[in-house]
């Protein structure tokens, strides 16, 4: 019992403050969407091609994945800022915002109709019959009378909201969905279960205020639905306060979706504290997301791959050797983002194609040439977004391959599904401790189709010139030799004795530590 | 046996030249009748002859394809529509009360619409009197109420914006004999003292007879008779009518001939 206390309280260290943007975030989601399903539910009712639209298109966004929704606000956003300049941001809050109201308008938008055209005839005729006007039937009559099933309405779209808005960590809006996002990455269940319990309990509170006022509506008990609604107003209150207080001279530290990028945000930040910087994080961004949220200025500093820029940003597909790469990756990204890239940290996290070590003896594996030549057996493992890289088209039209299934997973369980047989290869990371740790065989790439994937610093065009941040993590480049990162990442992607990234962070450091000060 | 005009506060209405299509179907067919101040009709007829859509043209709940409406002299079409209903009192079979407002709130609904005063207590103690309603009644839902309350609750609030023209539109159908029967002698006597002009909407002809001034019978969207109960009880107003006067002198008639018999 102790243990696990030991666990979970630093889990929930970052509750208070992912809280209240989560609160933030769905009830201002909550609230446009009410703005919007609201009225167009009268108009809805007063109009059946209205309602088959507005209905039809609510129902249309429902059966788009809500994680997907997020992403493709993404481009949209992102084709809008060409119009409309600065004041629309493709990323955090906005796209959060516009995926999860378009998410809660079905049940608000379909309870509204129904509760409106559910309203006794004889009740509209008479109120036709006294002589009210459209705005006093609403008002006294049909408004009131549709209301629980609204508000029955509002609840589930509440309890949806709340749920989905976990996901908008993955566009780089903070949320409880940061803990299960970081916790799912490295295995860390009680971040995992702080993120869901802490949501969970989130939305089972909302709900029963909320629940609180249907009925106090359906029973005419004011009282108790004023309390309730005191309660609710007084958590956003306490969601708004932290907003308010938001310091404008905090770096931002990001971090895309894996281990690794998660003890080098942590080593980052932890060396800009020590030099009196406040630092936040923003991590478990998705690859592209996390580019042009540097480029926009939404997170400040964070690391990359060469070969990920190279092939995702730059969209190209020739060779360069390491250097020279690095050189006009440099130039690129000062030229057309107005970003610094301070440097490689002197590792390199390549796509290397792992098999067990049985097979690669069994079958003599030593090349990705050996690797096409068995591929009509074998079943391949990779991450969620490798079959749709390029890299994979350079690999695939240098080594001729075709494997008898491909199928994607979460980093996590592509080295699990490939240790216990489920799949015979897989597109793991090369400064991925678990290789190691599994004894996993990589495959040299002989023809080199693979490119460089020096791990680079960025830094966001607000601090391009900042001399003294510039300074602060000098240190840090070329100073991180593969082998230490496979070890930090080892301590936080194993499935025993595991270590948060911070603690992995800190142990890196003083590795680092100690090799500058033998080099000197 | 209309009441004297100098007590009058309703009004004359006139239908002129009176039509109303849905598509391909005449509900009502062109017609034009006149009522005198204070006059009390009934409008009889088969399901479907139009007089239900007729009734509705007065408050315009429903607008006719062609024709024109005058109450008192004024065109219907000269106020908006719900100005207009304000000042006409409607009650129909389904009541219609407001579920989520308690009686006095249901009767005081008009002047609360119509930017007037709230009605004092006593003037809604009044209401529920002169429908035979104890005062206390006020502060109960509708719910709580059997239908026969419910009706007379609807005659009330009718009543509260003081109208001069009321439209019913089978008021009492859906109620039990007894309840029926005092309930049309109540609003009949109501009717003279406080000099309406009304037109009731009914499919039981002898309710007609024993309580209307004048009776149109309709059929097909055309008013077939106009006449008295007595000019109808005496016959010679055509087919239509004599169909319907049939059923209920048929009943009184074997009535009397089965207690004659015992």
């Amino acid at each position: 019992m102790r243990a696990w206390f030991d666990d979970m309280a630093p889990a929930f260290q970052r509750v208070p403050d992912l809280l209240a943007q989560h609160l933030q975030l769905s009830f201002a989601a909550l609230a446009l969407a009410l703005l919007i399903a609201l009225p167009l539910a009268v108009w809805a009712v007063r109009n059946r091609h209205v309602a088959r639209f507005a209905l039809g298109f609510a129902s249309l966004v429902q059966t788009i994945p809500a994680l997907a929704l997020l992403a493709l606000f993404y481009p949209l956003l992102l084709a809008l800022t060409a119009i409309f300049g600065d004041w629309i941001t493709p990323l955090g809050f906005l796209p959060s915002l516009l995926a999860l109201t378009l998410y809660a308008l079905l049940p608000i938008l379909r309870n509204a109709v129904t509760g409106l055209n559910g309203i006794d005839p004889a009740i509209v005729e008479a109120a036709d019959g006294v002589g009210m006007t459209r705005a006093q039937k609403l008002r006294l009559i049909e408004a009131p009378l549709a209301a629980p099933t609204i508000m029955a309405g509002i609840r589930t779209a509440a309890v949806w909201t709340i749920g989905a808005a976990t996901l908008s960590t993955t566009v780089g809006q903070p949320s409880l969905g940061d803990l299960i996002f970081a916790g799912l990455q490295t295995q860390n269940w009680s971040l995992v279960l702080a993120g869901c319990l802490t949501s969970a309990g989130l939305a089972i509170i909302v709900d029963i205020l909320l629940g609180t006022i249907e009925n106090a509506i359906a029973n005419r008990r004011k009282k108790r639905g004023w309390i309730a609604a005191a309660l609710l107003a007084g958590g956003l209150i306490f969601a708004l306060v932290p907003a308010a207080q938001a310091d404008n001279n905090t770096i931002t530290i990001g971090a895309k979706r894996f281990g690794e990028q998660y003890i080098l945000a942590q080593l980052i930040g932890q060396r800009l504290e020590r030099a009196g910087y406040s630092v936040r994080y923003r991590e478990g961004l998705g690859s592209a997301v996390a580019f042009q949220a540097a480029a926009g200025d939404g997170i400040d500093i964070y690391v990359d791959y060469a070969g990920t820029i190279w092939t995702n940003e730059m969209d190209r597909t020739d060779r360069l050797p390491r250097p020279a790469m690095i050189a006009a990756i440099t130039k690129w990204a000062r030229e057309t983002h107005g970003m610094k890239v301070a440097g490689p940290l002197g590792f390199e996290n390549t796509y290397a194609f792992a098999v067990r070590a049985d097979d690669a003896q069994k079958l003599g594996l030593d090349t990705l040439d050996d690797l096409a030549r068995v591929s009509p057996d074998f079943a391949f493992g990779t991450d969620i977004e490798f079959l749709e890289r390029p890299e994979w088209t350079m690999v695939k039209q240098a080594y001729p391959m075709r494997f008898r299934k491909a199928r994607p997973y979460e980093v996590t369980f592509m080295y699990k599904a490939l240790s216990s047989g489920q799949v015979d290869v897989i597109s793991a990371f090369s400064s991925d401790g678990r290789i190691a740790a599994n004894n996993f065989t990589v495959l040299a790439d002989p023809k080199g189709a693979v490119p460089s994937y020096d791990a680079l610093l960025l830094i966001a065009p607000g601090y391009a010139d900042d001399r003294k941040l510039l300074d602060t993590i000098q240190p840090l480049l070329g100073s991180i030799p593969v082998k230490k990162m496979r070890e930090a990442n080892y301590m936080v992607d194993r499935p025993e004795d595991k270590k948060s990234p911070a603690s992995a962070a800190r142990w890196l450091n003083t590795q680092i530590e100690k090799l500058t000060k033998e080099s000197q | 046996m209309a009441a004297n005009p100098s007590q009058t506060r309703g009004p004359s209405l006139a239908l002129i030249g009176l039509s109303r299509h849905y598509s391909e179907v005449v509900a009502v067919d062109n017609v034009s009748q006149h009522i005198a101040p204070g006059e009390f009709v009934a409008l009889v007829g088969a399901s479907g002859s139009g007089k239900s859509t007729l009734l509705k043209m007065v408050n315009r709940l429903i607008e006719p394809t062609s024709g024109r409406i005058k109450i008192g002299g004024d065109d219907v079409t000269d106020r908006e529509p719900h100005e207009l209903r304000r000042s006409i009192g409607y009650i129909f079979q389904n009541i219609g009360l407001f579920p989520h407002m308690d009686i006095a709130h249901n009767i005081a609904i008009g002047s609360r619409i119509g930017n007037r005063p709230t009605l004092p207590p006593g003037e809604i103690a009044d209401l529920l009197e002169s429908v035979d309603l104890p005062a206390d009644m006020a502060t109960r839902m509708p719910g709580q109420l059997s239908g026969g309350q419910q009706q007379r609750v609807g005659v009330a609030r009718a009543l509260s914006t003081r109208p001069g023209l009321m439209l019913m539109d089978e008021p009492f159908g859906a109620l039990d004999p007894i309840t029926r029967e005092n309930l049309a002698d109540n609003y009949r006597k109501l009717h003279d003292r406080l000099g309406l002009t009304t037109i009731m909407v009914t499919h039981d002809m002898a309710e007609a007879l024993l309580i209307a001034d004048r009776i149109w019978v309709m059929s097909h969207g055309r008013i077939m008779a106009d006449a008295s109960p007595a000019q109808l009880l005496g016959g010679g107003c055509g087919e239509d009518a004599e169909s319907l006067v049939a059923v209920p002198r048929g009943q009184a008639e074997r009535l009397l001939a089965r207690r004659d018999a015992l």
